[in-house]
Parts: structure tokens; sequence; C-alpha cells
């Protein structure tokens, strides 16, 4: 009898250019074709070939939130791939070999295949992919109409060559499967699709927050290449054109944060994407964009740090950067999106949120977000309501030689914007400066200006956070990308009666005042994160929430198995402590 | 500021430089808002931090927009404001020490570029605003309160620098000789791409060069100023670098390319080769299917 799943889970581990990443995609995209959920996970090395490189999919008959722990199936393409990922193979789970690089021994689930020679028997060297994949779909009994009619859509691009490719392709599925059914070795039975209702898209992380942004009226980008948001501005090189918008790459992070500023002064929508080391040069800016009260957005796509870092691994450590990125009073609101959809809204809240209270907003998202593959309802445009500042339409100087009119600092919160061109000249200043914008170190106008761009933070106030159990003294309140494993474990938990609630927004500052109410009264908060110093934790304790983080920091994602034993562990441990109390 | 603000707290030294070269920014916006027919809030300038930045808030008369940033990045923020809003004109203001220090990174690119924004550079030599260090083009051996053994490094030579950069525009001016110095300006204004006008404008108190530039005939010191010669071709880069390298201070054109194409020109062709698509469009193509 073979085991019913509703998951699996593969990983595919080699050398850079094997195909290591292609492999995963296409799994994806013909999983999810057919109604599959897909999540998938990728993490290279920081060089342009070779190197070990590893990617993981995950594909499940309901919305899935992490990448899985362990491994049904590993892809191994090399040896090296093979002993390093190996202890990851779940009892029971299946390794899939290149034949033709080793052989692993005393390994009796395994598939040996010499990868590249079957490929070049269908004609095509280039369908080694599909020979993995064919014998892995195998192993899952998926039909083959799965895998075929992917192919078939995949390669029919209009070209003379597309039948002889799709041939080559579909003979190649079947060589891997064939293989594969030859050692009757099988990881279970994947249950047939559930198709998710209504429209689906698969995207990443960082194709979410470009079409996000610019579905909001993101009109002006300037962009300079870091890992992991590289992609962001390639996909602005491409796409950010038509009348008013503009794209350009810039010649550093400082070019690129001042450029936005510019331009964010005079009118525009305007947006920039680094990593950690540009984050820390763009900090004066910010600062800048803060005190003259400048519409921009900053996405930091987390990376590990500090200094260079893991440039291709993933951590959750720029939050105290991101809410004090500038010296002096300072807190920026911040957007740490979850899922890959939520990256899609936090862009476009982003930009909303820059426009109403006039000032730099920063969105946080990590590696592990911006390069995985999710498939996600599609986004309906037309419930997007854009948000413009307010401009001022007012009478000005207009070069009558009458100055000092418009005030564009006078009000306690904010006013009306004057844009470059049109009416109401003053000066966006840097110093401390008075109604007007000029210069002044006097006391009581740094006090109400101060107090002017704090009090301002208001306006971006929400309830959108969520709530599951919420009565319980204990809540997990995970942040970011740990999102997924930890709502994952908070399945688990529930099914173990571990009593605890949940919490959790993607609005880092300013936090929802009901929600932190709310975790106000618990009597501990536990904060699932990937950084050493417990930087959410840490903050909310600043904000009077008994908060503890539960942490790694290994460049990689939580497993859920973790997240259930340690969250469980401090659950008992504070109730154990209550009792004897 | 038209209307005096009496809580504004900043005052340049009697006899400073910088109130020339006000003026003079001061009658080129005029001079262009007659040619133009555009309001003077059509102009832009963006300041670097230093006694030039505070040109921003001094300027008199009907009023441009400002912006005054941080120190070194007055390239880069009218480099935003110029690429967004290709309709404005926009001026930097910045001195030796904020452009040709901490700035100077900025100055290959937009050369490069061709941004099409003026910078007037103020020239004093010295870092007064902090009350006297030596700056980049301050002579080699100068005794400051920052270099009190003299001045260990050379003068960065502006002119040169500029020139080698592949600036488009490249003029000298004198805060002495503001009507001057503002045709400088207009013409720097008026050129399709990146100008930079580097003015003499010295510091009263922490260093005087006016008997320098203007000369003193009691005291036997010959003028350093002087018009660039009429037989100076300013289209030929050749003459210009040897302009620059020669002794004195030349005033005026040193060097205009001819044929100048400004950044925003390129940016219509490259936008004319795109096909846009809308963010619906850009999103169906995730569409699973």
């Amino acid at each position: 009898m073979v085991e019913q799943r509703e998951h699996f889970v593969v990983r595919f581990a080699g050398e850079g250019g094997q195909g290591v990443v292609t492999a995963a995609e296409m799994l994806a995209q013909a999983a999810s074709q057919v109604g599959y959920y897909i999540q998938t996970f990728a993490t290279f090395p920081s060089q342009i070939l070779g190197g070990p490189t590893w990617t993981q999919a995950r594909v499940a008959t309901a919305r899935v939130f992490s990448p899985g722990d362990e491994l049904d199936i590993l892809v191994a393409f090399n040896k090296e791939a093979y002993d390093t990922h190996r202890s990851e193979v779940r009892n029971g789970g299946v390794i899939v070999f290149d034949s033709a690089q080793f052989t692993p021994e005393n390994e009796a689930a395994s598939i040996g295949l010499p990868f590249d020679e079957l490929a070049k028997k269908t004609g095509n060297a280039r369908a080694a992919n599909m020979v993995v994949l064919g014998a892995l779909t195998r192993l899952v009994n998926w039909e083959p109409g799965f895998m075929e009619q992917f192919i078939i859509k995949r390669f029919t691009r209009n070209r003379p060559d597309d039948e002889s490719i799709i041939k080559a392709n579909i003979e190649a599925l079947h060589l891997g499967r064939k293989a594969a059914g030859d050692t009757e070795l099988q990881v279970g039975q994947l249950a047939p699709p559930q198709k998710p209702e209504g429209i689906q898209v698969l995207m990443k992380g960082n194709e979410a927050i470009s079409v996000g942004a610019m579905a909001a009226g993101m009109d002006f980008y300037v962009g300079y290449p870091i890992s992991p948001a590289t992609p962001i501005l390639l996909f602005m090189e491409r796409n950010l054109y038509g009348p008013g918008k503009y794209v350009y790459q810039s010649s550093s992070e400082i070019e690129s944060i001042n450029a936005i500023l510019g331009a964010g002064y005079a009118g525009k929508k305007a947006m920039t994407a680094t990593a950690g080391p540009g984050f820390s040069l763009m900090a004066e800016g910010l600062g800048l964009a803060w005190m003259a009260e400048i519409p921009l957005v900053v996405v930091d796509v987390q990376r590990g740090g500090p200094a260079t870092g893991l440039p291709t691994k993933t951590e959750q450590s720029d939050l105290n950067l991101a809410l004090h990125p500038a010296h002096g009073d300072v807190n920026l609101p911040v957007l740490a999106p979850g899922t890959v959809e939520e990256c899609f809204w936090a862009a476009i809240r982003a930009v909303a949120w820059a426009e109403r209270y006039q000032g730099p907003v920063i969105i946080l998202s990590e590696m592990m977000l911006a390069e995985r593959s999710e498939n996600i309802p599609k986004p309906d445009l037309s419930k997007i309501k854009i948000e413009n500042r307010l401009i001022y339409k007012g009478n000005g100087n207009s070069g009558n030689g009458a100055s000092n009119v418009y005030l564009r600092y006078k009000e306690n919160e904010l006013q009306p914007m004057s844009i470059p061109g049109g009416p109401g000249a003053y000066v966006a200043n840097g110093s401390e400066h008075d109604e007007f914008g000029d210069t002044t170190h006097r006391p009581h106008h740094h006090v109400r200006l101060t107090e002017r761009r704090f009090g301002k933070l208001r306006l971006l106030e929400s309830d959108n956070f969520e709530r599951v159990n919420p009565n319980h003294n204990i809540a997990v309140v995970p942040w970011g990308g740990s999102k997924g494993p930890a709502w994952e474990a908070y399945g688990h938990l529930e099914k173990a009666k571990v009593p605890v609630s949940w919490f959790y927004t993607m609005e880092l500052n300013p936090l929802p005042p009901k929600m932190l109410e709310e975790l106000k009264k618990k009597d501990l908060v536990l904060v699932p994160e990937l950084n050493y110093q417990g930087q959410f934790a840490s903050y909310l304790r600043s904000l009077g929430v008994k908060a503890e983080t539960i942490n790694q920091y290994t460049g990689l994602p939580f497993q859920v198995k973790e997240l259930v034993h340690r969250i469980t562990e401090k659950v008992n441990a504070a109730s154990k402590k209550k009792v004897t109390a | 500021m038209t209307n005096k603000n009496p809580e504004y707290d900043f005052k340049w030294c009697p006899g400073c430089g910088d109130f020339g070269v006000r003026r003079a920014i001061e009658w080129a916006f005029k001079d262009r808002a007659v040619k133009t027919q555009q309001s003077v809030e059509n102009n832009v300038v963006v300041a670097g931090i230093g006694c030039s930045g505070n040109l921003v808030h001094l300027v008199e008369g009907p009023q441009p927009y400002g912006i005054h940033g941080i120190h070194g990045r007055t390239l880069p923020i009218a480099f935003g404001i110029k690429l967004g809003r290709p309709d404005l004109n926009v001026v930097v203001v910045a001195g030796d020490g904020d452009f040709l220090s901490i700035g100077a990174e900025h100055i290959g690119p937009q050369a490069q570029r061709n941004l099409n924004v003026t910078a007037v550079i103020m020239d004093n030599g010295v870092y007064g605003l902090t009350k006297g260090q030596s700056s980049p083009t301050t002579s080699f051996g100068t005794v400051t309160n920052s270099t009190p053994f003299g001045k260990i490094e050379g003068k960065v030579k502006a002119i040169e620098h500029f020139l080698a950069l592949g600036v488009s525009f490249v003029g000298s001016g004198f805060s002495g000789k503001p009507r001057e110095l503002a045709n400088l300006i207009t013409k720097a204004m008026e050129h399709p791409g990146f100008a930079i006008v580097q003015v003499q404008s010295p510091c009263v108190t922490y260093n005087d060069t006016y008997d320098y530039l203007k000369g003193d005939p009691k005291k036997g010191i010959a003028p350093a100023l002087y018009d660039v010669p009429k037989n100076h071709d300013a289209s030929d880069w050749d003459a210009a670098f040897k302009l620059a390298r020669a002794p004195g201070v030349p005033i005026g054109i040193i060097y205009q390319a001819p044929g100048s194409v400004p950044m925003e020109k390129r940016i219509d062709e490259i936008k004319a080769k795109a096909k846009p698509q809308s963010p619906q469009e850009l999103l169906d193509a995730y569409v699973i299917r």
C-alpha cells in the first residue's frame, strides 16, 4: 500500500550552472500549472560560476508556508552535494544522483542516472533537467501528462525548432521515469491537486514588490546593483517606461538615496531597493528625508550582515537600522512582509504611506522572500486605492516678489506640499527650520518640529494585524519571513493544545495600536527571528511588552520542527514558573 | 527669503565673496524668467553644506525653489530632480570643500551622463563655516588651523579636473564682478548639458585672496585674474586644457563641448525604444495557465 501524501519536498543540490536553479523553477511551474501549491527556496554562493548551490521545492495539495524541513527526495548533482545534504533526507526518502559523477556507498534507496548521457540520447543535451524531473515525478506517482503538458507550454515559443525540443524533452522525461520506475522506489502517492479558487500568479518576492510598487503609482526608480536586491533594479530597467516614468542605474547607493530624495521633493513617487551595505550608506540621506519631509520608499532586501556579511544568505538583522537609520531623533515607518503575497501589498502600502505622511518609508524584505517562488492569488488591481500627497494649490509667491507666503512647515502635523515649478517656493531644509523652511537654532522651533515629525507617524496607524486564539497569556509574534515557518509551527502547537496565542503584522512601525495594547497584557511574548540580538523582541520590550526572542542566525530560515520544540519548551517553562510562584 | 526673517540665524561676513555670487545668480534667474517667460519658481537651487550653501536662503527678490541637503551630495540630489523633472532649471550651489572633497566622487558620473544642470562652485580655498581648515583648493604648504605645519597635499586643480572628467561646459568666474558672472551663469544654464562655473569667491576672514586675484600695484602684486583671451577657441578641448594649466586665473568660458547632447535627450531616445506595459499587463505575465 503506497502512502498517500499531501505534499513532498525535493532538494536539488550541486554546482552553480548545473541546472540546480532551473530544475526547481521548472518543477514549481509544472506543479502550479496543474493546481498544486508551491513554495521554493534558493541559496547560492556569491560568485559568478560554480560553487555549492541548492534549491528546494515543496509541492502540496494545500497552501504551505515554509519550504519544508525534511527532504523526501534529494537530487545530488555531485558527491559534495550528496555529502552535505544527505543527513536532511527523511527516513524513507530517496536519493537521485548523477551516476556519471559519483555513486554513493551503502545507499539502498537511491537512483543513479547519467543525467547528461540520457539527455544526449534524446538528441538534445539540454534536456538533462527533464530526465531528473521525470525520475522524481515518478517517485510520487505523478501522471506523466502533468509534465508533458508543461513541456508543451514551456517550449511552444513560435520558433522553428519548437517541435524537436518538445519531442526531446518528452523523451527525456520518460527516460527518467522509466529509470525510476525500474527501481520500484516510492516516496508515496501525491494526492491529486486541489486547484486553488480564483486566478493564481507564480511570483518571487522581488517581483511582487516591483509590480506592487508600479501598481501604486511609483514612477521614479534609481538603484545600484547589490545581492539580493538586484532583480528589482533589473525589473525596473525593463519596465519603468512611459510618460513621466524614469529609471536609472546609479553610481552608488549614496547617489541612489539622494536621487530619489531629489525626485520625491520634485513631486515624483520615488523608490530604490538595496541590501544591508547599501542601506548603511543611505543613512544620512534617510535622515534628510525625515527632516525635510520628503516622500520616498527604500526597499532593504536583508541578507546576512554585518559588513559584506553573507551576501546570498537570509537574515533578519536590519530591523534596528531600519527603525533608526540616521543620527538624531529619527524613527522611520517600517513594513516587513512575511510572504510573497505580502511583498506585493507591502509595496502598495509603502508608496501610499510615503505620500500620506510625506516622508521616507522602509520595506524590510529578506533574501528568502526575494528569491522564493510562490503561487499567490492574483491581486485585484482595481481594488487598490492609490494615494497621492496633498499638494499646495495657493498663490505662493508666483514670481511676483512677494515671498514667505507658503509656509511649508507651519502646521503641527502636515499640510499640502508645494511642488517645484508650481506656486509656493520654499527651501526643503536639512537644518532645523522654522515654518518657512529657514534655518534656525531656536529651541521652540526644534521642539515644535521634532514633535511634528514624530506626530505624523500617527497617520499611518491601522488595525491591520492577525490574531488567533488571542486569550492565552503567552503569544507567539513572528515578523517578516519567519512568519511562514512560525505559522506552520503554530498549527502543530494548536493541535498539541499548547496554550499560546498568535499575533502578526507586517506593520512594524507604527505597530497597530490595538495589537500593541493586547501584547502589553501578555505574560510573555515569544518572537521567532533570524538575528543574534533579538531585535524585534528588544523593540517590543522598549514599547512595554514582555518579549523574549527565539532566535537563530545560520543564514538559513527556521525549520518548523525547531520552532515547535523551542516554543513548547518556553511555554512549559513559563507555566511551571507560574505554578511554583 | 524676500522678507527679512528675524529668526533666521545665518549671516555671511561683511566683504564675503558669496554676496556677489548671490547677486549674480539672482540676475541670471531674472534674465532667464524674461527670456523664457517662465516663473522663477521653475528654478531649483540645490545647496551644499558650508557658507556657500546658505546662499539658498539668502536669495532676494522672486524666490526659486530650494533644497538644502547634506554635505557633498548636491549633484545626486540635482540628478534626481532633473531626471524626474526635466522641465525644471536646476542650479547647484556649493563650495570647494563640499564639491571637490566629500562630493568629488559625483562629478565623473554626472559628466558622463551630461546631466543638464549648472553647478556654481564658490571657491575660497578654505573651510570657512568650520572656521578655517585647509580645503582641496588650499595651496601646498599653507598654514591653516588644521595644517599647523603647512598643508601636506598639493592643490586640486579644479578646472583641469573638470575637463579631464568630461564636463561639457567649464566656466571660470569672479565674485567681485557680479554682472559678468551673471552672464557666465546664464550661458552655463543655457548650455545643453553639465555645466560647472568655478567662481573665485574669497573668504575675507580665513583666506583673503583679493590682493592675489585683483592685484595691488602699491604692494607690487600683479593681478592673477585676466579675461579669457579673445582668440581662445572654447570648443577646443586641448586649448581649454592648455589655458587651464597656464599661470593665473582666466575669467570666462574655458570650454564648451560642441554638439553637447544632454542626459534628458538620451533618455527620451531610450524611452522611444521601450514598449511600456501597464502594471496590469506586467501582473498578467505571472498568471499560472
